[in-house]
């Protein structure tokens, strides 16, 4: 296995592109070294991405977006003073990941490029709108986070691609989002269900709306119908039912001995209730 | 295949290795630096029997390679006591015979000391919580956390 810790993305990129065999980008390793180590999957090149510049700075941009670099870990993101009052679904739902010790390694980035469809923060950031900046042989491109993953363990970045940058959006006003995960205990867990809502707010009446679930389906998916339940609503009981329903429709999940589908199937809509009632309450500016 | 050249400080000494880069921290730090403190239980980051700390945060070492480790502050378990003088937690951990087999004592230890410099005063369940990544399969963990809660209370009045 070669080893290389290139000193900006495009080198990242060039070292990637003329690779042959398995290629692996490192940031936090908690998925890439546990692969590794069980021989799932033995890269032979691995890219080490942590010494390139601003990987692990959180940047509030002029505009109120966010950028965040790609080792920036979940215990980064906890201990940030400002980002969890913009994104506290988004943060939640990264700390929701491992245990103290994962959280000190873990990042957002690798939990999208491993692209397990139980992902805790993808959801997150696809409800949040969030887009990954893609470094590859021809120049970066923005992608939406919920075009990145294909398939259990697949993503659409081809050779020589790397994820560069996680950008979210400007928070603005009235808005709140939230992230709920079931687990069958209350800690260190991969999500049976995981649900995340984002909505804005005019008055009493969402006027935007994003729900996306998580462990329900091959990939992580971003629910139109569960959005459009809502918006132009106060989420009232009848709304509630509709985003419940939406959730139920949209699942396509796994039998497996950590839930069945019709467990999963109920319970998405369970949480995407509970979410949206969060998420509403924040965009209120109430505490939730 | 080359081996990699790493120069890192463990519990303040300036040390150098070789190493593969398929090698994790936990492997230098056991077989190369003879730091046999930090354990192999799972291997995949799940029981924190390998905890140490890098840079002031807590990560499991068989989750980090050790090539990684170039620069890189760390503390292990063997740095906790000064000289014979055992650290706090640690002779609490005695005292309250917060251990039977011992071989995630020294992960909880880490752990458990690194959550007290973060919060001094740490309730039961943020304790448990920030433990949660240490698997005990002797104690049951209620000695544990009393034993850390006991630490705390105990450094805060020296303090």
């Amino acid at each position: 296995m070669d080893y290389h810790s290139p000193a900006n993305f495009a080198e990242a990129s060039a070292l990637a592109s003329k690779a042959t065999g398995i290629t692996r980008f490192l940031a936090g390793g908690t998925d890439v070294l546990v692969q590794l180590r069980s021989e799932l999957v033995t890269p032979d090149t691995l890219i080490d991405i942590k010494k390139i510049d601003g990987v692990r700075d959180i940047t509030r941009n002029a505009d109120g977006s966010w950028t965040l670099g790609v080792a920036v870990t979940g215990a980064e993101m906890s201990e940030h003073p400002d980002l969890g009052n913009d994104w506290p679904g988004l943060v939640e739902a990264m700390d929701l990941i491992g245990s103290t010790q994962v959280q000190g390694r873990a990042t957002l980035t690798g939990n999208l490029c491993n692209g397990s469809p139980a992902a805790d923060s993808v959801p997150a950031m696809i409800a949040a709108g969030a887009t990954v900046t893609v470094t590859g042989p021809k120049g970066d491109r923005e992608v939406a986070v919920e075009d990145i993953p294909t398939g259990p363990g697949k993503t659409a970045l081809t050779k020589g691609e790397v994820v560069s940058a996680v950008n979210i959006p400007s928070r603005g006003e009235s808005g709140g989002d939230a992230y709920l995960r079931f687990i069958p205990r209350t800690e260190m867990d991969i999500a049976v269900v995981g649900v995340g809502v984002n909505l804005r707010l005019e008055g009493d009446e969402i006027t935007e709306a994003r729900v996306s679930l998580g462990a329900v389906a091959p990939t992580v998916l971003l629910v139109e119908d569960c959005a459009n339940a809502i918006i132009g609503t106060s989420l009232d009981g009848e709304a509630l039912e509709a985003l419940a329903a939406g959730a139920t429709a949209a699942c396509n999940p796994i039998d497996d001995k950590r839930g069945t589908i019709e467990f999963r199937t109920e319970v998405a809509g369970v949480l995407a209730k509970r979410a949206a009632k969060i998420a509403y309450a924040r965009a209120k500016g109430e505490q939730a | 295949m080359s081996k990699f050249h790493v120069t890192t400080q463990v519990n303040g000494d300036e040390v150098e290795f070789l190493c593969d880069p398929r090698e994790t921290l936990l492997d230098c730090l056991r077989d190369k630096l003879n730091l046999t403190g930090a354990k192999e239980g799972c291997g995949t980051g799940d029981c924190g029997a390998c905890s140490v700390s890098v840079d002031g945060r807590l990560v499991c070492s068989c989750l980090m390679l050790g090539v990684e480790a170039e620069g890189k502050t760390i503390e292990t378990v063997e740095g906790l006591a000064d000289g014979e003088v055992l650290h706090p937690l640690q002779q609490k951990f005695i005292e309250r015979a917060a251990l039977q087999c011992g071989i995630c004592t020294p992960g909880i230890l880490v752990a458990a000391k690194a959550l007290l410099e973060k919060n001094p005063d740490p309730t039961e369940e943020e304790t448990r919580y920030w433990l949660a990544g240490n698997l005990c399969r002797c104690t049951g963990y209620d000695k544990i956390i009393r034993a850390v809660m006991e630490t705390a209370a105990e450094m805060r009045e020296a303090s």
